[in-house]
């Protein structure tokens, strides 16, 4: 889902960057009360931001003979909300522009939306929706982390496909061109993360009260 | 617990699976689809050139492996310790629990 440094328009880039700046201001709003009222989430907090740190390193071969990485963003949407990912993911978006020269900077924002955006938000809402239909939390989760992963490669696609649409098909042709790029190679990639989410949520949330304090589920026994 | 001990053994076992399975199965240049993209974009507009470049890159292929293997080491590094922490701390916590207990009964 990284489109590589120089690769959109200046106008998209703007465009996007604008778009993604106040998710970020808001995400760190966000980020630094959840640090001042529940210190005690510092430590799940720092974990989130490094599940997505590992995930987005590991570019893991597909069924298609290619490889991509997931985005390791669920995880922290689902417990800390859909804001506060779009700070985290950016983080890592950064390090790897101008580390890994993996993305960039004039396409950070553009990355930003796709990764830690709309991915995270997808993911919450997916994870939001299977609970109220009373799905148990190991299935919610992997859902939506699943689905806001494969979310994150549609979004890439339409940012592409607006930036480079087809000479004779328009945006439509160009969005199945990149869809076809990204979306069958992440298919075992998406679900890949949605397990390893449920096994590093497991690990967190076991002999804790984490899900109780953070508000997602009620009971102690449950 | 979210999952049984059982169930997350599994889990694991299953997304081993998913990444051995393409490598063994399927004949392929496993090229990444990040850089298919920006192909498929250099493909579709004759002549087209990126307008920024990265202000640096990795000298070479190993270099980006390894700043790749930090990044993951760095990730899952904070992540074990946090996971040490918590259940370390709930240990703590259940020891002191029992303790006051049998304090309580003296």
């Amino acid at each position: 889902m990284h489109i590589m440094e120089g690769f959109l328009p200046p106008a998209h880039c703007i465009a996007w960057g604008a778009a993604s700046a106040p998710f970020v201001v808001h995400g760190a709003i966000k980020l630094r009360r959840v640090m001042r009222e529940q210190p005690q989430m510092r430590l799940t907090l720092a974990a989130s931001g490094a599940f997505c740190f590992v995930l987005s390193a590991l570019k893991m071969p597909s069924v298609t003979g290619s490889c991509s990485h997931p985005t390791g963003t669920g995880l922290g949407a689902v417990l800390f909300g859909p804001q506060v990912m779009a700070v985290l993911g950016a983080i890592v978006l950064l390090f790897q522009a101008l580390l890994l020269a993996h993305g960039g900077l004039t396409t950070l924002g553009a990355n930003i939306f796709s990764m830690a955006i709309v991915g995270p938000w997808v993911a919450y809402g997916v994870w939001r929706l299977c609970r109220s239909l009373n799905l148990s939390i190991a299935v919610a989760l992997f859902m939506g982390a699943a689905l806001g992963d494969l979310a994150t490669y549609v979004t890439t696609s339409v940012e592409l496909a607006l930036a480079y649409p087809d000479a004779a098909s328009g945006f439509t042709g160009a969005f199945l061109k990149f869809v076809g790029v990204f979306f069958l190679t992440q298919v075992p990639l998406a679900i890949a993360e949605g397990l390893l989410t449920v096994v590093v949520m497991n690990a967190l949330a076991s002999r804790t009260n984490l899900l109780q304090e953070l508000g997602l589920i009620r009971s102690k026994t449950a | 617990m979210i999952v049984s001990r059982r169930t997350n053994v599994l889990l694991i076992l299953v997304v081993i699976a998913l990444v051995v399975i393409p490598l063994v199965f399927v004949k392929g240049q496993f090229s990444g689809s990040d850089d298919q993209g920006s192909a498929a974009i250099a493909a579709s507009e004759p002549g087209f050139k990126p307008w920024f470049h990265p202000l640096w890159k990795p000298p070479s292929g190993e270099v980006e492996s390894l700043l790749f293997a930090v990044q993951a080491a760095i990730g899952a590094g904070i992540i074990g310790y946090v996971i040490g922490r918590i259940h370390g701390a709930a240990r703590e916590r259940d020891a002191r629990a029992k303790g006051s207990a049998t304090h309580v009964d003296h």
